[in-house]
């Protein structure tokens, strides 16, 4: 086990020059990656939408980022008289280096079957195939997102706009909201790794032991619904919502400050990405077969595989689903995503202690069913009694 | 090797990545400065709100509710700092821990349902 990064133990040059080198290609990777991803985004989204998306700059317009990246460039900055003009600078900072920061702690690649934990050798010395493998790799997660929340929520502010100031303390309420869900579905694969530490989790994976099945799909899916709000992607893009809000907390930026928050936008949504397939879809694992370079090359393979197919779906969330409302979007986070998350968290507790104590499977699947829908009842009966409470107080006024 | 500097060790790649990170937004903005134009008109400056000239001042105030979401989430982080530690150690607790944590996270689910009674989670 690699607590720390396996060439940091002994400081030379050429250790120093191999973590620099990963810093460079992960940083270059995700500018990359960002790119590719806007023109994805749009290209995929036009075919649904029965339209061509963008084909002039470059073959299938595969350069069209570029081209407008260029002219953002070049535009003339825009500072509002009333803002806030320090705070207003500092916005697009908070937003887009936590979401570098992310992809640090994400395993790219390496072989993670037989106990191996994805050392790899390059050029003679061992090393993980990720930036960095903090112990709290998770919870680095889960602060990052947190961190994006501050960017959003000054650039909002700080304008000193009303649209704006609108965008961003819905975003602010939003991002909190589905945060507590994002972190108690994350709970099931602590239970499952044992560790915070994304290596650990990966290598908890190898062999098809996938943590989607593992943890029995739920904990899946409260996290990708929660993650896609935590993007503030469609359909949860009140935050921006462009017919109510012209475009929301970033309406009162132009120029590269605006390419700024739209960098950040695309970099979440990438690593997000990376991150559920690290916790629920094994990361880098998948079968090995080959030849050697073929073999050394294929984690990665797959590791970009499962990214791409979560892409996808992004996008193909937005071309399909209408946005939500306001009072929609937070009774699913609060009353159905965290108090499902919480119920089946414990449930799999149940299981596992069960398991080590050797109690029987079916007593405990039974009783912990029956505590929880009791549990749920308590609930509907103790919110139900109040609701009628008040429509009584109402008539009678 | 002291274990302070382990723990800043893990940490280094994390702030060489958050620096260059910063370093480039930097870079970025200040290149834009010197290449893109600045011709200040009074106008340009105004506060967006569709094309007509604002309303009054965009300073305001916003609803009160958006702060009980930001309370009721302090509650979940909360307990979260106790659950992660004992979902990591699981086996450490056996049956007395699952029967703990219930009661804990009844506890919790408490002040949910209270907030939920109010109708604080209503939004009309």
């Amino acid at each position: 086990m690699f607590a720390i990064d396996p060439l940091l133990e002994s400081v030379d040059g050429s250790a120093v020059l191999i973590v620099l080198l990963k810093v460079v290609v992960a940083f270059a990777a995700l500018m990359i990656a960002v790119m590719a991803m806007v023109w994805f985004e749009r290209k995929v989204v036009a075919r649904m939408q029965n339209r061509l998306g963008p084909n002039v700059a470059g073959p299938f317009g595969i350069l069209q980022t570029l081209a407008d990246g260029v002219k953002l460039f070049f535009k003339e900055d825009l500072l509002p008289r009333e803002a806030d003009r320090p705070v207003f600078r500092l916005a697009p900072y908070l937003s887009l280096v936590p979401a570098f920061l992310v992809f640090v702690v994400v395993p790219l690649g390496g072989d993670f079957s037989n106990d191996r934990h994805g050392v790899v050798s390059w050029f003679g010395k061992e090393t993980l195939v990720q930036v960095a493998d903090p112990h709290i790799g998770i919870l680095f997660v889960l602060a990052m997102s947190s961190m994006a929340v501050y960017g959003v929520m000054l650039a909002g502010w700080s304008s000193g706009s009303k649209y704006p100031l609108l965008g961003s303390v819905r975003a602010a309420a939003q991002m909190i909201s589905y945060e507590a869900a994002l972190g108690l579905s994350l709970l099931a694969v602590l239970l499952n790794s044992g560790s915070l530490s994304t290596n650990e989790i990966v290598s908890g994976q190898s062999g098809w032991n996938w943590n989607l099945w593992a943890t029995g799909v739920v904990p899946f899916i409260v996290f990708f619904i929660a993650a896609t709000a935590e993007l503030n992607r469609p359909p949860f893009d009140l935050v921006e919502a462009e017919q109510e809000l012209v475009g929301g907390f970033h309406t009162e930026y132009s120029s590269l400050r605006f390419a700024l928050f739209f960098l950040a936008e695309f970099m979440n949504t990438i690593t997000m990405s990376a991150v559920i397939v690290t916790l629920f879809l094994g990361g880098p694992n998948g079968p090995s077969f080959g030849p050697g370079w073929l073999q050394a090359i294929l984690p990665t393979v797959w590791f970009l595989a499962k990214l791409l197919v979560f892409l996808f779906v992004f996008v193909w969330l937005r071309g399909t689903l209408p946005r939500l409302r306001y009072d929609q979007l937070m009774d699913l986070g609060w009353k159905l995503l965290i108090p499902l998350a919480l119920g089946w968290f414990l449930l799999l507790a149940a299981f596992k202690i069960g398991q080590d104590e050797g109690w029987n499977r079916a007593v405990v699947g039974v009783v912990g069913t029956v505590v929880i829908l009791l549990g749920a009842l308590l609930i509907s009966m103790a919110v139900g009694t109040a609701r009628a409470r008040r429509a009584a107080v109402e008539v009678e006024a | 090797m002291s274990s302070a500097s382990d723990f800043l060790r893990e940490y280094l790649t994390v702030l060489i990545l958050g620096g260059v990170g910063a370093a480039l937004v930097g870079l970025l903005l200040g290149a834009s400065h010197l290449l893109r134009p600045a011709r200040r008109q009074p106008g340009k400056s105004l506060t967006y709100e569709s094309g007509v000239d604002p309303v009054g001042t965009g300073w305001t105030q916003s609803q009160i509710r958006y702060y009980v979401f930001a309370l009721l989430f302090v509650m979940f982080d909360v307990e979260a700092v106790f659950i992660f530690p004992w979902a990591t150690r699981l086996e450490a607790y056996g049956g007395f821990g699952l029967v703990e944590m219930g009661i804990f996270v009844f506890i919790l689910l408490l002040g949910l349902v209270y907030a939920w009674r109010k109708g604080v989670l209503k939004w009309v």
